[in-house]
């Protein structure tokens, strides 16, 4: 018995300069109680599967052929007033971010009760406030009685994805939809958000349709899985056989680029299938070339000293000091990053670690303690002469590249910049210089003319790195740097930054919540919560032996893509 | 909440420390009072006596700190014109004013929101287009040039409507009169507060239209739908509330703003409120009646301010009024 039959899907986006298509004739079905994985890359077209099914595509899109049958009616060509009767009663929905999701001004109880009163047509405000009471209860949410009452902000993001689900099942569905329902969310509540799906999924015999781009999350909860590729499906099958033996080209190099958190490689495997660089660049020797000579250093231990570090945020102002409250964003740090090591700052959302990296970059002052770099104290020093020539061998690369390029400014001028303002050569020498980064960086000289709107994600961290490389660093921080990225282009873009480490002698402060990536570019890593450090590890002892007891919960926590993978590689 | 209170207060203060300072600044730089208040034969050691009795010769902090003392009392000095207290010359013209405010505000709220959202939710229709292409020409169109228009159509080539005054009012309490008891006092109200609401109207049609089609592509909203929802409790609950927040901060301004624009009205119409009062004062040098008016607005502007604010935290649960954010 199948629950959901897909044959032959089309989907369209019509505009301007022709018509996209989205989905390109995909067919799958479902059983009851089935979890299937929907993975692919950004812009594959598997969201659009699931906002299709129930009519719940944005403005132009439109199902232009193919059908969708639910239990055996077909539902692709319901009118509007007849799909809305299966929203909600037969297929709920959970979206990917529960920040967004709820309704900022109404009750988590109006909001429930609403969908009660239209799903299961209990109008009684007491039954149906009953039933509600009781669906978060089974999401796990404690003292729903008293929690009912709150709004969504007086929710953590776990809680009210909880709240999410609680409502997505209020209806009583037989199916679930869940779009990316654990990205916007931290490792161990991923892990808790997940289970609990499954736990749903598996009492109340509901199939479940998983929409995400994580391959962890597939392996960890899929019982079969689809892959996408451009708006085709390329490959079906149950998950344990997809991983471990992929046939189409296209998985095989989605599987070779996750990052493993098994064992360190030296480089990722080049995912030449999904996005190449440019051919032909020029090539240039960093020996003799304007970029690796830069303040040449002699070879010191510790560049980067960290000591007693402080910072708290005012989180409720107050007339009387002593009203006030106060978050302490990092406690007490102390670290050292030795001259060309990658060191890394591990923790969840909130543990402080990007705040360590605003404080060493000067985006933030700290309250109290002491920031060294290559000997020179950057907190509160008067000689600002000296603080801004450290400052000048430190540079960043943020995390969203979407945000963090001048959108009106040409990639050339972005670029050059830090070149014109620091003096750093002469000025009819620059256009070369940004030539020469920008093929450094895999883009090409020609990109130079354009602006950032026309690259995709991963040429933007390429022209961000090739900022950050145009004042000559001997520091990069690195601040979640492929976290907004699919993985095939994460890899290039880690390679590169390995790569870069390499050629010109870059110590790195690199900052990210995902394991494997940490172990794949790290020599030592310090394990943060609550702003504090609780572990400063060699990378391999870490992965190895953690000590700390936090630690070897988060890595038990870690996307068990490999686990999987390795027992049944092994079996 | 008190403490929030608190704090406005102390904005209040400040607000009308600068706006009085203003005030006495016109006031000491207007001329020589004595020149209206005296007889033209008066000798100029008669005149300087009389100055020296109204406490013209003292340094000017002392004249300034005998200004606030006594308007913190509530006394704005006597208006030359009235020969009463400019207080009480104002309080009679307000109600006339406020209800003329608040007879546009309805008409504004009526109209604006239903076709702000009916725009936001068929952008493609012909009418949302119409209504768009109209609003452009409506916020181009002068307050006086609508209040002339509508005279000249309503008044005099159809003889319908009253062109001026508040025709037939009934008295309430205090100095408050009203026009909305009698059928005649409402039909001179209906010109004037149409006059005055054209201009805000076409921005509020606009503002609204803009936030509902922000609020229409939120998360939210999507998920509404996918909860099953119909669309109409989909626009008008949840849609609706949310978009409803920037519109209630706007407001606010706007209705101070309006009650300042009620002079061009006012004028037009012969409207005997606050906004005619403060012209005819002007004309007449009326400088303690000007200065008046000039706090008694800005007053007014902290106070609709305030309530605007309260209102917004009601709306909003993430508005914590105590901690001020």
């Amino acid at each position: 018995m199948t629950l959901l039959t897909i044959k032959n899907l089309c989907i369209e986006f019509p505009g301007r300069h022709g018509t996209e298509r989205a989905v390109d004739e995909v067919s799958f079905d479902l059983s009851p109680g089935e979890i299937l994985g929907l993975v692919g890359e950004s812009g594959a077209g598997k969201s659009t599967i699931g906002n299709g099914i129930v009519q719940l595509l944005s403005a132009p899109g439109r199902v232009s052929s193919g059908d969708i049958f639910l239990n055996n009616t077909k539902i692709s060509t319901f009118s509007s007033k007849e799909i809305i009767k299966i929203r909600g009663s037969r297929v709920g929905f959970i979206f990917q971010d529960p920040m967004t999701s709820l309704n900022p001004l109404f009750t988590v109880e109006n909001q429930l009760v609403e969908t009660i009163n239209k799903n299961l047509g209990i109008e009684d405000a007491k039954e149906a406030s009953r039933i509600a009471i009781d669906l978060l209860h089974q999401v796990g949410i404690p003292d729903p009685e008293v929690r009912i009452k709150q709004f969504p902000h007086q929710f953590s993001g776990g809680m009210r994805q909880r709240v999410v689900i609680a409502i997505a099942l209020a209806g009583d569905p037989e199916l679930l939809i869940a779009d990316e329902p654990t990205t916007a969310l931290d490792v161990s509540v991923q892990d808790q958000i997940l289970s609990l799906i499954r736990k749903l999924c598996r009492e109340r015999q509901v199939g479940c349709l998983l929409v995400t781009h994580d391959m962890g999350v597939i392996a960890s909860v899929t019982d079969r899985v689809a892959v996408m590729y451009r708006g085709k499906m390329v490959e079906i099958g149950k998950t344990a056989e997809l991983l471990t033996s992929p046939k189409h080209e296209y998985t095989k190099s989605l599987i070779s680029a996750v990052p493993r958190s098994s064992k360190k490689v030296d480089r990722f495997p080049l995912v030449e299938y999904i996005e190449t660089t440019a051919k032909g660049l020029k090539h240039i020797d960093v020996k003799t070339h304007w970029l690796g000579q830069g303040t040449r250093h002699e070879n010191i231990q510790d560049l980067l000293e960290i000591k007693d570090l402080n910072l708290s945020f005012v989180t409720r102002d107050a007339f009387l000091k002593k009203n006030r409250k106060y978050l302490q964003a990092t406690r007490d740090i102390n670290l050292t990053v030795k001259q060309g090591e990658t060191f890394g700052l591990v923790g969840e959302s909130g543990s402080g670690k990007s705040t360590i990296a605003r404080m060493v970059a000067g985006l933030q002052k700290p309250d109290s303690g002491s920031i060294k770099f290559d000997g020179i104290e950057l907190v509160g020093n008067p000689d600002q002469v000296a603080v801004k020539k450290a400052r000048l061998q430190m540079q960043m690369v943020f995390q969203n590249p979407y945000s963090s390029l001048n959108s009106r400014m040409k990639v050339d001028d972005i670029i050059a910049e830090p070149i014109r303002f620091h003096r750093l050569a002469p000025p009819q020498e620059i256009k070369t210089i940004v030539g020469d980064l920008l093929d450094h960086v895999g883009l090409g000289r020609v990109a130079g003319l354009k602006y950032p709107h026309e690259f995709s994600g991963g040429q933007r961290q390429r022209i961000s790195i090739a900022r950050a490389l145009a004042s000559r660093p001997r520091l990069l921080i690195c601040d979640e740097p492929t976290s907004a990225l699919d993985v095939s282009v994460q890899a290039q873009i880690l390679n590169l930054l390995k790569d870069l480490q390499d050629e010109l002698g870059l110590t790195m402060l690199f900052i990210s919540h995902d394991l494997p990536v940490i172990r794949q570019m790290c020599d030592r890593v310090a394990i943060m919560r609550y702003g504090r450090i609780l572990e400063t590890a060699e990378s391999e002892d870490f992965f190895e032996h953690p000590q700390n007891e936090y630690s070897i919960e988060l890595l038990g926590l870690m996307p068990r893509f490999d686990k999987i993978y390795e027992v049944e590689a092994t079996a | 909440m008190a403490q929030f209170l608190l704090k406005r207060l102390f904005q209040v203060m400040l607000v009308m420390f600068i706006i009085s300072a203003f005030c006495f600044g016109i006031q000491d730089s207007l001329g020589d009072p004595t020149r209206e208040l005296a007889a033209m034969s008066m000798s100029d050691e008669e005149r300087e006596n009389l100055r020296d009795t109204l406490g013209l010769n003292d340094p000017l902090l002392v004249q300034y700190g005998r200004f606030v003392a006594r308007a913190a009392q509530g006394d704005l000095g006597n208006s030359y014109f009235f020969k009463e207290p400019a207080l009480t010359v104002i309080l009679k013209k307000l109600p006339a004013t406020l209800e003329l405010v608040f007879a546009a505000s309805i008409i504004i709220i009526t109209i604006s929101i239903p076709l702000g959202v009916f725009c936001a939710i068929r952008p493609r229709h012909l009418f949302a287009k119409f209504t768009m292409a109209a609003s452009v020409i409506g916020i181009s169109i002068p307050v006086f040039l609508t209040a002339l228009a509508l005279i000249f159509i309503f008044s005099i080539t159809l003889g319908w409507m009253p062109s001026f005054g508040r025709g037939e009012i009934v008295h309430v309490w205090g100095y408050w009169s009203t026009n909305f008891v009698s059928l005649d006092g409402i039909a001179h109200i209906i010109m004037p507060s149409i006059a005055l609401s054209s201009i805000m109207l076409p921005l509020f049609i606009r503002l609204v239209r803009a936030e509902m089609l922000e609020v229409l592509s939120s998360e939210y909203v999507k998920f509404a739908r996918a909860k099953g929802l119909g669309s109409l409790t989909v626009y008008f609950k949840h849609a609706l509330k949310n978009t409803m927040l920037p519109v209630i901060t706007v407001g606010g301004v706007q209705i101070g703003i309006m009650v300042a624009y009620t002079i061009l009205t006012e004028s037009v119409f012969q409207w005997p409120g606050m906004g005619f009062m403060f012209l005819e004062a002007v004309n007449r040098s009326d400088i303690p009646l000007i200065t008046a008016y000039i706090m008694f607005v800005g007053f007014l502007f902290v106070i609709v301010n305030t309530l605007v604010d309260l209102l917004y935290g009601l709306v909003n649960p993430m508005v914590d009024l105590v901690a001020g954010k």
